[in-house]
């Protein structure tokens, strides 16, 4: 196992033995000995791209929607610095990434060298860990480190430097092994006293509700199959935040939608009134709980995450388990079997018959047009055409996202991918080269707003040279949709430089990439542009001109409990005075 | 030397903070053994600074060469959520290999050195020696008209050394930090 190389050619070997077989990346002075090991070998397949941030994408798509580790390759300085938004993302998203950074020569460091920066200084808080590597001594050993360390535990980006005499160097290769990690070992297995216990309070619940969330998709597809089992077995309703779609299908009866901010009404509520929460691999981010003094003020609280400081950290719960959510339901799963417990039947039924008449509000209807296509509708007909395919959806950030989270149905896990944490502008295009990447045959669409999508528009050619038939469904409403709802809602209908000025020519900018562009503005020609958009065999633009001054309900305003939403029907006669709505408190918060 | 009265402003009403707010403040040791690795130190400042949890004080130096292992003392302050958050945070970063709050658990020893520079004549320096002698300080340095005293103890004791130092011409001080171990044969 162990032979003499460079450590240049040991990064590659590293790759090879981690099974990293695609690797998103952009050359430069710092990095030039690994892209000479990579010109040499068959393995590892290289994507270029056109700026480092679309190669974290890129990298953030592929692991998302594979459930393996994505690595990116880039050189010192700007190379380094151009990563760092995506690092962040990764690290918001509890996405695994290995970002392999060139680094000047170890005797010129501190010396302000030519496209030096302090790449771990900078990346230290936007990584879950970094490396300078000192030695090709060391370098074995920090590249399968590096996979263990992104991909175990709570999935994060992981950094590691390597100086240009490094890559040079020659030193002993050690295949991975298994290398017991001296101080990072994440507990996987729950505590069986306290999944007991909470098998106990779940049958004991009257009015229970599962609140599930990324964590779910992070411990893999085995974790969706025993989650769905859970619901099952229990009868008991279940949400989930952005993060987590998919983990269970939506057309599960059980299903209420996404909760949070732009949740829908029946999911918010069962959370405001529930008297029992179990949160399977969530956050309690501030999108979900609103007011925290507010946030579902009579329920007693279960907790199964896997990073102890998430337990606790924005509300306090009754009972903590820290684990793996695969192990912790496996446990769940099959202790709920053997105690056969008795439930309240009658007490769940009157909890269903409550959550029905929250569904009969239909919070996610909105007012049909004939003349222009709503945003809403164009989703719903993206979802009904694409449905039965193998169908991969990204997106950017914005009204767009939330359209898509409320109507597009995801029936399985690792389907969505979108920036939730750090909600970036720009994400969903590179993302969406990624995850046709790990997906050659699907069918990959970035659900994009005209404004974000601009951010990493130079993409494009990175998925024409390498033949990526991604589709880029554009909602255009010639707005920062997001940011004008929100000045309209909170600041007098002030629209200060919200509006999307001088677009390009979508369509001619298809055409200019050697992609396919396609137009359509009127709702009755719509599906047959989808269609069209569908059937093509290369990379397509769609320009769906959509209504513009359409806002994204339903909304819990800042600062607002969750029963306290904003339902369409209210904002469409109450207009301007949705602005008192939300006080002063909440005009705080973002 | 007149020392500066520290009597910050309340911070500003944070949004967030209606749960945690008003809760009563708490101070705690920390104790974490750590790989002594170039950066660690800056980990777990930068874990303070970028979380925006209060340091008190902070030491840091290997306790075990051959394992490469450093010990740091953190005194921290803040509500009780917000320092079982600290450890917890604490423990997220890789190269750490155990958080021990000394406070909570541990029934801990504490101590801090100080030195202590004093300038005066006459009676002032007669005071201060016999004040010295009362904390069991021994005087490093000596000239005709200063003094330099070396002092350890908890911080509350060398608190009030200064304290008294003041009047009498205190000068400068240089303290350590507070380190600190547990009680009875066990290790944290
Ligand atoms: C414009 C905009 C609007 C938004 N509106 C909403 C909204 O209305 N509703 C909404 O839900 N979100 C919304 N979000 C997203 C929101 O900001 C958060 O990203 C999201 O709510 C967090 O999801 P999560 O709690 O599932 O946590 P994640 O960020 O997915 O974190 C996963 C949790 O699971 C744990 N975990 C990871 N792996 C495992 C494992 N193997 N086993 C056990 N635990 C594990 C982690 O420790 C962590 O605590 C919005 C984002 C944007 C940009
Ligand atoms: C990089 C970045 N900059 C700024 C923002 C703030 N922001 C959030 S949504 C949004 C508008 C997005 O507009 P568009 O892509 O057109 O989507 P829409 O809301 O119109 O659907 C902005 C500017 C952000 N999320 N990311
Ligand atoms: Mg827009």
């Amino acid at each position: 196992m162990s032979k003499q190389m460079t450590g240049a050619e040991m990064v590659v070997e590293a790759l090879k033995d981690q099974g990293a077989d695609t690797l998103f990346g952009y050359p430069g002075g710092a990095v030039l000995p690994i892209y000479d090991a990579i010109f040499q070998q068959n393995f590892v397949k290289h994507v270029l791209v056109r700026h480092e941030q679309g190669a974290a994408h890129a990298a953030e798509g592929y692991a998302r929607s594979s459930g393996k580790v994505g690595v990116l390759l880039v050189t010192s300085g700007p190379g380094a610095t151009n990563t760092v938004t995506g690092l962040t993302d990764a690290l918001m998203d509890s996405i695994p990434l290995v970002c392999i950074t060139g680094q000047v020569p170890t005797h010129l460091i501190g010396s302000d060298a030519f496209q030096e920066c302090d790449t771990v200084g900078i990346t230290r808080h936007c990584t879950k860990h970094n490396y300078l590597v000192r030695s090709i001594e060391d370098l074995p050993r920090i590249l399968h480190e590096a996979f263990y360390v992104a991909s175990s535990g709570r999935p994060g980006p992981v950094v590691i430097d390597i100086p240009k005499d490094v890559q040079f160097a020659t030193g002993t290769y050690h295949g991975p092994k298994n290398i017991q990690h001296k101080t990072y070992q994440p507990q996987v297995k729950g505590d069986l006293a306290k999944i007991r216990h909470a098998v106990e309070m779940m049958a004991a619940a009257k009015k229970p509700v599962f609140y599930t969330g990324g964590g779910v998709i992070n411990s893999g597809p085995e974790a969706s199959a025993l989650l769905c089992e859970l619901v099952k077995l229990t009868g008991f309703p279940i949400t989930s935040t952005l993060m987590g779609l998919g983990a269970y299908p939506a057309s599960g009866s059980n299903w209420l939608g996404m909760l949070g901010m732009h949740g829908t009404y029946e999911a918010n509520h069962t959370m405001h009134d529930c008297d029992l929460m179990i949160a399977v691999g969530a956050r309690f981010d501030d999108r979900i709980t609103g007011r925290l003094d507010a946030f579902s003020p009579g329920s007693k609280k279960i907790h199964i995450d896997i990073d102890p400081s998430s337990i606790n950290k924005n509300v306090k719960v009754d009972l903590g388990v820290i684990g793996d959510v695969a192990h912790v339901l496996e446990d769940m799963v099959r202790i709920w079997r053997t105690s056969a417990p008795q439930v309240d039947a009658g007490a769940l039924k009157q909890w269903w018959k409550q959550i029905d008449t929250w569904r009969e509000r239909k919070s996610l209807a909105y007012r049909p047009s004939k003349e222009t296509i709503k945003p809403q509708h164009a989703i719903q007909r993206l979802y009904e055409l694409t449905k039965d395919r193998d169908t991969y959806i990204t997106t950017e950030v914005g009204q767009h996202q939330m359209w898509a989270a409320q109507h597009y149905h995801f029936e399985k896990p690792n389907r969505w991918m979108t920036s939730g944490g750090l909600g970036t502008m720009g994400y969903g295009l590179p993302a969406a080269i990624g995850v046709q990447m790990a997906h050659p045959q699907a069918l990959v669409i970035d659900i994009a707003g005209e404004a974000s999508v601009l951010m990493n528009m130079q993409e494009m050619s990175t998925a024409l040279q390498y033949r990526l038939p991604v589709k880029i469904f554009i909602l255009n409403n010639e707005y920062m949709g997001m940011v004008r709802q929100w000045q309209e809602l909170l600041h007098g209908g002030r629209y200060s430089e919200s509006y999307s000025e001088a677009l390009p020519d979508f369509v001619k900018l298809a055409e200019a990439y050697g992609a396919v562009g396609i137009r359509c503005s009127d709702p009755d020609k719509l599906d047959d542009a989808i269609m069209e958009m569908i059937n093509s065999p290369k990379a397509v633009i769609f320009d769906c001109v959509v209504e513009k001054a359409e806002n994204c309900f339903p909304m819990i305003p800042s600062g607002k409990a969750h029963n306290e939403m904003i339902l369409a029907e209210l904002s469409d006669d109450a207009g301007v005075e949705i602005g008192s709505i939300i006080d002063e408190r909440g005009k705080l918060l973002v | 030397m007149n020392a500066p009265t520290l009597n910050p402003p309340p911070p500003p009403p944070s949004p967030y903070s209606s749960a945690l707010g008003k809760a009563n403040i708490e101070q705690h040791t920390l104790s974490v053994l750590v790989d002594n690795e170039p950066g660690v130190l800056a980990r777990v400042v930068g874990l303070f600074s970028g979380r925006g949890y209060n340091i008190e004080s902070l030491t840091v130096a290997e306790v075990a060469h051959g394992e490469h292992l450093s010990r740091i003392t953190i005194v921290t302050s803040g509500p009780p959520e917000a320092i079982e958050q600290i450890g917890h945070q604490l423990e997220r970063l890789v190269p750490i290999h155990k958080v021990t709050d000394l406070t909570l658990h541990a029934r801990a020893i504490e101590r801090e050195l100080a030195m202590v520079k004093v300038r005066g004549k006459g009676d002032d320096r007669v005071e201060a020696l016999r004040l010295a002698d009362a904390f069991r300080a021994r005087v490093i340095d000596a000239t005709t008209e200063s003094f330099v005293f070396e002092l350890t103890g908890n911080a509350d004791k060398i608190d009030q050394f200064v304290e008294l130092m003041r009047p009498i011409g205190l000068v400068e001080v240089s303290r350590t930090g507070v380190a600190a171990i547990s009680r009875g044969p066990e290790p944290i």
